[in-house]
């Protein structure tokens, strides 16, 4: 509606000046409140806004770069002395203690702090007064609790810009406080010119930078420390020589065994043995051979041995080993990986090479990456291949007690913790870094692991006590489980000899000479055909027991693998 | 010789590995354990008490420091101060 307001003025007043003047209020427009407006509207709830007058802050984070850090020390001398007596003189001191001990506000003063101290001595000798009451059973509840986690400790980069992956990792075997990580590039040919041969040593008080570089001819594949001379560590390289450095005598290898008498393929395995004069090792590589040294004399192998199943003797036939395993409380006998997923357990005292192999393990698809014995019960070792983790037990050899599901990725290293020997399904999967991680090993004390990537990075990780510390019952437990596994497996093996008993029986009536042959193919084909039910029984439990780990809880172990086995040897 | 047996007394006590009287320099006047432990307690001991006794005065000017103890894993230190002396005694406290 339109607001108007009219006034009139005399035309001879325009253009004068304004006079201005007072009057009393008058009202122009009133407008009221049309209620039949009000129907277009709705009445809102009512809501509570809150309001505060405050200053807006953020919150922002950064990371500094790190700072170099470096440990001085600086050296006291003795002072105090009044100045007419030289602290170094003994006369001159003593007299001044005596003079000391002749004034009377000593005497005076040191009697109150004397017995003062008596009643404190006394009362320490009468009672233990921080003494912990309940220690024992705190430490029992403590561990079953926490669900298991691990925190990274540190990383340690390759310092070298050309990144190479961390092939071998070997914890110090005092202590564990020095980590010796080997580097190499392990892809056929695609070295470049510019990569660096060289693998360091770190100290774990100073992640970073390396303490010790060590500088081959030719880079390290593997290395391991010496468990008897700490200064000493044997390492294999890309060229297939072993070679051995002293810490204490610096970069440069002190010797290196010759080219010609040594292996023929890049060293995959170096382990010491237990001997008297602590200098033996061993190698293993992928040209078939297994040779002994003695870290004296590298000029040629103390002895060595084929990897060739039909026992022939030749390098023809043998199969390429890639890991080794050798367990000091076993000191004649050792295990060897080879590249077509057959672990075989040899005999050193063998006089003649058939002697030496004394028995083969099959049931890999892949190589085998990673070979160790369990440390609580020697007849028992893990194997690890292309996507399966398995324990074996040597009493069995016709296929392993037990093994883990197909995990999605490729498995390149496994080990035992040192300190829980039942540990075998991954109750905790870390995602370390985002590269390939390509191998690992857990200090002795069993709470932390190092783990060596693709790209050159050694991640420490920390594995919580839950994890790590020794329940009361596992012993039994896991040696009961491991009973029962072998038990299962040689029940399985004998039926399978009863089975192809009768089938020998059967083929001898018609055709005796085929046999022999026939035996082969048939297995092969036994095999694929074999394999190939595997994998699909495997894939079909792996979607079943991803359904019912959504709604599973916390069972206990022994039941969880009393179910695998079930499903799998149906 | 009062003062002597007590502190042979001290010294004779279970579980007591060592005892030194220092003065207010910081000097070892008396000594039941050899010249560089006994120079390194001297000197450590003697600032921690300097330092102990003007944090209990800070907080009240009223009050003094009477006696230290320093429990550590393998020990304890008993440090009992005084105006111009400090006695020293390190014992094994009983399990």
């Amino acid at each position: 509606m339109e607001i108007t307001y009219v006034y009139t003025k005399k035309r001879s007043e325009f253009g004068s000046q304004c006079n201005f003047t007072d009057r009393p209020v008058e009202l122009l427009v009133d407008i009221l409140p049309d209620p039949t407006v009000a129907a277009s509207f709705i009445q809102r709830d009512l809501c509570n806004m809150p309001v505060q007058c405050v200053q807006q802050m953020s919150e922002h984070e950064i990371n500094t770069e790190r700072l170099e850090t470096e440990t001085e020390g600086v050296n006291h001398v003795e002072g105090g002395w009044p100045k007419d007596v030289n602290p170094q003189e003994q006369e001159q001191t003593t007299r001044f203690r005596k003079k000391v001990e002749k004034e009377e506000s000593y005497i005076a003063s040191l009697t109150i702090l004397g017995s003062l101290m008596e009643h404190c001595i006394k009362q320490n000798n009468a009672i233990n007064i921080y003494e912990e009451y309940y220690e024992e059973e705190e430490e029992v509840q403590e561990s079953t609790e926490e669900p298991p986690t691990a925190k990274t400790l540190h990383v340690l980069k390759d310092p070298n810009d050309i990144k190479r992956t961390a092939t071998s990792l070997s914890w110090h075997p005092d202590g564990g406080r020095k980590l010796a990580v080997s580097y190499c590039c392990l892809e056929f040919q695609r070295a470049s010119k510019d990569m660096s041969f060289h693998s360091y040593i770190w100290n774990l008080e100073k992640p970073n930078k390396p303490q010790m570089t060590l500088k081959p001819s030719s880079p390290i594949v593997c290395l391991d420390y010496n468990p008897k001379d700490f200064h000493v560590l044997a390492g294999g390289c890309y060229n297939g020589q072993v070679a051995y450095w002293d810490t204490r005598k610096g970069s440069q290898p002190v010797e290196m065994s010759i080219i010609e008498q040594s292996h023929r393929d890049p060293v995959y395995k170096v382990i010491w043995l237990q001997s008297k004069t602590g200098t033996d090792c061993f190698s293993a590589s992928t040209d078939g051979q297994v040779l002994w040294w003695d870290i004296r004399k590298l000029s040629e192998p103390t002895e060595r041995l084929i990897l060739d199943i039909s026992k022939k003797g030749t390098l023809d036939g043998a199969a390429g080993a890639t890991s080794l395993e050798f367990e000091t409380t076993m000191p004649t006998k050792f295990m060897v990986g080879t590249e077509n997923g057959m672990v075989i357990a040899c005999n050193r005292k063998g006089k003649t090479p058939a002697e030496k192999i004394s028995s083969t393990f099959c049931g890999h698809h892949g190589p085998v990456y990673a070979l160790r014995r369990n440390p609580f019960y020697p007849k028992n070792f893990l194997s690890v291949a292309d996507w399966i983790a398995r324990i074996w037990s040597e009493d069995t050899k016709e296929s392993s007690i037990m093994w883990t599901r197909y995990h999605m990725a490729r498995l390149s290293d496994g080990c035992w913790s040192p300190t829980r020997p039942s540990q075998k399904e991954p109750t905790l999967s870390v995602k370390v870094c985002d590269e390939a991680l390509y191998s690992l090993r857990v200090q002795d004390n069993g709470h932390i692991l190092a783990c060596g990537s693709q790209l050159g990075t050694a991640t420490l990780l920390e594995i919580s006590s839950g994890l790590c510390s020794l329940q009361r019952n596992e012993k039994a437990l896991a040696n009961e489980m491991f009973e029962r596994e072998s038990k299962r497996e040689k029940i399985l093996e004998a039926r399978r000899r009863e089975l192809r008993l009768k089938e020998r029986g059967r083929s001898d009536q018609g055709k005796e000479e085929e046999p022999k042959e026939a035996e082969p193919q048939e297995s092969t084909e036994d095999l694929v055909a074999r394999a190939e039910k595997e994998f699909f029984q495997a894939i079909e439990s792996e979607r079943k027991k991803r359904e019912q780990e959504q709604q599973k809880l916390q069972t206990p172990i022994s039941t969880v693998k009393v179910e695998e086995a079930g499903k799998l040897v149906s | 010789m009062f003062l002597e047996e007590t502190l042979k007394r001290i010294q004779s006590h279970k579980g007591v590995l060592g005892t030194i009287v220092v003065n207010a320099e910081g000097i070892p006047i008396r000594t039941t354990l050899d010249n560089s432990t006994t120079v390194q307690y001297a000197g450590l001991l003697h600032q921690l008490t300097i330092k102990a006794r003007s944090t209990v005065r800070d907080i009240d000017p009223q009050n003094d420091l009477t006696f230290l103890r320093i429990r550590s894993k393998k020990h304890e230190i008993m440090v009992a101060p005084d105006k111009e002396y400090l006695l020293i005694v390190i014992q094994n406290p009983s399990e």
